[in-house]
């Protein structure tokens, strides 16, 4: 009964979603309130809707209901109640219909929160969000439905979830991606909106800003989330792949960095308007992209689910309907937008230009290197090929050190034009930085590295240049500024942590019997013995190290005994300056094993960095001016009707 | 042509100038970094190319994995169990997920002895995925 019922909440959800489109492009095409009125009432109902029917889902899991297809694939009664919680969105239609809720979310969230949007553009964003659900809930309910029977053979026993799943991890790193993904598709809608009524302005921008923000900021604490879960969970102390579905949430990262910025320019000074309309289409569109990338099976990846030809071909009709109709309204439309254009000499608007050329070619660099093996295997007939990480890093990295020098002088430029003494003052600064950068690396790691001593001289510089505008400035701060200044100092943090743990860091890979030790750098690392050990559905050889004889650390090696899986549960004594990474390996012949040691420095402050771009893009959501212009915009807009 | 159209114009050859660059530069690391597939019978038959980064994959032939005396140095023989099969050289540690009689790739080079010398092993990640490279062999290993 409660997987029909939860069928039926979907389809509910789907009603309500057909509901929202009509009413709302209806509404804003007659400008008629009543029924932008009903629509929001529909996004209420979409959300209740859809909430229903996933914690039936939920529900179901925890029941153990292995009549429903999804459940017998996925759970199994000997797991921890949490993890059949999580294992709702596990797999590929549970997630889905996550994914449908989410996007219910978000437009409620619009509906509620934009009391003073003029009335035809809120009508045009809701009803575009609307339109995008009822895209997902027709994929959802026709190829990939989540509460699908397995009838008449029901299995008394589910096949389990993967054991990598099986992990806090998993709770909480797909719910923030997904947040992040749909959240651009509000910023997708605001630009439909804007091509539609032909109105942009700075309270366009002012309106669009807060929620690009907030996608942007749940994006990067979902990617940050999934970069330390594959760092503690597959074992091996990798925190970054350039695996195609790790590129694939990447891509709209840095549309989404590229959006924030040129929509601060379109803010304040009126200029790249098209540009910020197209960017906020194509942002989305690299979500949906994503997506297709995971759910269709055209990659090879960790992240890619189940196989279904008939799924890709689905969303690939979405993905092409979407992304087509929305470039056909920009190129019909765009037109009709005027910027003012008066950027000089070195002025912000001009450094936001190179901030978004910058971040646009990373993105399609990215992109050919994701996207050639498949192009390569359509067009040569089933030959097969991937791109290696070193590709990634030869071109993304030297464009992040260019990016980041012009990052530094985001605070002390200024609009219009910015005077020659200001920058000569800051490049003292950079000689300061860049010599601390030569000394720091020595004294710490004892080595000299180019691409270290660069990526801390720039990041020093960040972090002077910024701290001493926010000095100047401490009498008239506002959250936009404080946002700024610590987001840029976040990716300060980043940026030093993915430079130090990429040169620095040790491994060495040894074969050990107990009694036996391996030295890395000045540690001493003791196998003492290897025992056994059970958990609630798995059963592990657990490796005791001494470390220098003061620490003890307790890597694992799991045997899942359902899927007959082996997992590697590293040993990680987490640090602010270097983590210890033990993982055990398996064993070999007469009482050895393999075993792994790294040291890694500064690895943690490459997700703590993240954080703290993440929580300043949201702090700067909370300025005062949407608030206090936010009404004026209202006046305005309703004036000119 | 007033000042200000001159500077954009400037401007936009400044940055397509760069983007030019930055593609082409793109476009040679691709070519440095592209890693082409073989399967077993390739790698015998002369097709796979010898002293250059390549991956290969098959299956790995049951009771072929041995480790040596000493160290972490392995081999093992990959099949595509319609009689072509090659030995791999491995020294480091093999992930968690490989199994005789399972699907494996490895990355590394091929020698002019016929010995593949890997730096890399990957094996599938549950036991229900199976590397597309490696497809058409279990669609031939299980009809």
């Amino acid at each position: 009964m409660i997987p029909e019922l939860g069928h039926f909440a979907a389809i509910l959800g789907l009603a309500s979603a057909l509901g929202i489109v009509a009413t709302g492009f209806w509404g804003a095409f007659t400008n008629q309130d009543s029924w932008v009125e009903m629509s929001i009432r529909l996004a209420k109902l979409q959300f209740g809707a859809l909430a229903i029917a996933f914690l039936l889902l939920i529900l179901s899991f925890l029941q153990d209901d292995f009549s429903v297809l999804y459940l017998a694939n996925n759970s199994n009664t000997e797991l921890p109640w949490y993890y059949k919680v999580s294992g709702t969105w596990g797999a590929h239609e549970g997630s889905f219909l996550l994914w449908t809720l989410v996007t219910a979310c978000w437009t409620l969230a619009v509906a509620l929160r934009s009391k003073n949007l003029p009335l035809d553009l809120h009508g045009y964003v809701l009803g575009t969000l609307g339109f995008l659900n009822v895209a997902f809930l027709l994929f959802l309910l026709a190829s990939s439905n989540p509460f699908d029977r397995l009838v008449p053979n029901v299995p008394i026993q589910g096949a389990d979830l993967n054991p990598i799943l099986q992990d806090p991890g998993q709770v909480i790193h797909p719910p923030m991606l997904y947040i992040g993904y749909i959240g651009f598709a509000v910023a997708f809608s605001f630009g439909i909106a804007a091509l539609c009524t032909g109105k942009l302005d700075s309270a366009w921008a002012r309106w669009t800003r807060p929620w690009v923000n907030m996608a942007w900021g749940f994006l990067t604490i979902g990617i940050a989330l999934g970069s330390w879960w594959a760092y503690y969970e597959l074992g091996w102390g990798g925190w970054w792949f350039w695996d195609p579905v790790e590129n694939a949430s990447f891509m709209p990262w840095l549309a989404g960095i590229a959006l924030i910025h040129s929509l601060a320019a379109t803010e304040k000074r009126g200029a790249f308007k098209n540009w910020t309309i197209l960017l906020a289409l194509l942002t989305f569109s690299m979500c949906l992209v994503g997506a297709f990338l995971v759910r269709s099976g055209v990659l090879t990846s960790v992240h890619a689910f189940a196989v279904d030809p008939q799924r890709g071909l689905f969303l690939l009709g979405i993905l092409i309907v979407v992304v087509g109709g929305a470039l056909y309204l920009y190129f019909v439309r765009a037109s009709t937008i005027r910027s003012r254009i008066q950027y000089w000499g070195m002025s912000r608007e001009l450094l936001l230009l190179i901030n978004n050329a910058l971040l646009v070619i990373a993105v399609i660099t990215i992109m050919l290197g994701t996207l050639y093996p498949i192009g390569y295997e359509w067009f040569n007939d089933g030959d097969k090929l991937s791109v290696g990480g070193p590709y990634f890093n030869r071109i993304f990295l030297p464009l992040m050190l260019v990016l980041a020098f012009f990052l530094a002088l985001a605070p002390i430029s200024q609009w219009k034009n910015t005077p020659m003494l200001l920058i000569k003052k800051s490049s003292i600064l950079l000689a300061g930085s860049a010599v601390v950068a030569l000394v720091l690396p020595w004294v710490l790691w004892s080595s000299l590295n180019f691409g270290v001593t660069c990526a801390v001289a720039l990041a020093l510089w960040i972090v002077a240049t910024h701290c001493k505008s926010f000095w100047r400035q401490r009498k008239s701060l506002n959250l936009g500024f404080v946002g700024m200044v610590v987001a840029h100092v976040g990716f300060a943090i980043a940026i030093s942590g993915v430079a130090v743990t990429s040169a620095f860091s040790d491994e060495r890979d040894a074969r050990l019997q107990p009694g036996q030790s391996l030295v890395l750098n000045d540690k001493t690392y003791e196998l003492v013995d290897v025992g056994q050990t059970q958990g609630q559905n798995y059963s592990a050889d657990r490796a005791h190290f001494s470390v220098n004889g003061v620490m003890s650390m307790y890597p694992e090696r799991r045997n899942y005994r359902l899927r007959q899986t082996i997992t590697t549960e590293a040993a990680i004594a987490p640090g602010i300056f270097r983590d210890l990474y033990i993982s055990l390996g398996e064993p070999i012949g007469n009482r050895s094993w393999g075993v792994r040691v790294q040291e890694k420095p500064l690895v943690r402050w490459i997700w703590f960095g993240a954080f703290v771009m993440a929580i300043a893009a949201m702090v700067a959501c909370l300025d005062k001016r949407y608030k206090r212009l936010a009404k004026r915009d209202a006046i305005k807009a309703g004036s000119s009707k | 042509m007033n000042a200000l159209r001159r500077r954009r114009i400037l401007i936009l050859m400044f940055l397509f100038c760069g983007g030019s660059v930055t593609v082409a530069l793109a476009i040679l690391a691709l070519q440095q970094n592209i890693n082409h597939f073989y399967l077993p019978a390739e790698v015998r038959d002369g097709t796979a190319p010898i002293e250059r980064q390549i991956r290969a994959g098959g299956m790995v032939v049951q009771d072929s994995v041995k480790h040596h005396e000493e160290g972490l140095k392995t081999t093992f023989d990959l099949s595509d169990l319609k009689g072509s099969t090659f030995s791999v050289t491995y020294e480091g540690l093999l992930p968690s997920l490989f199994r005789e009689g399972q699907g494996a790739i490895v990355v590394g080079q091929l020698k002019s002895t016929g010995i593949f010398v890997a730096h890399q092993v990957l094996a599938k990640h549950d036991e229900n995925y199976v590397p597309p490279e490696l497809k058409e062999l279990h669609e031939a290993n299980d009809p």
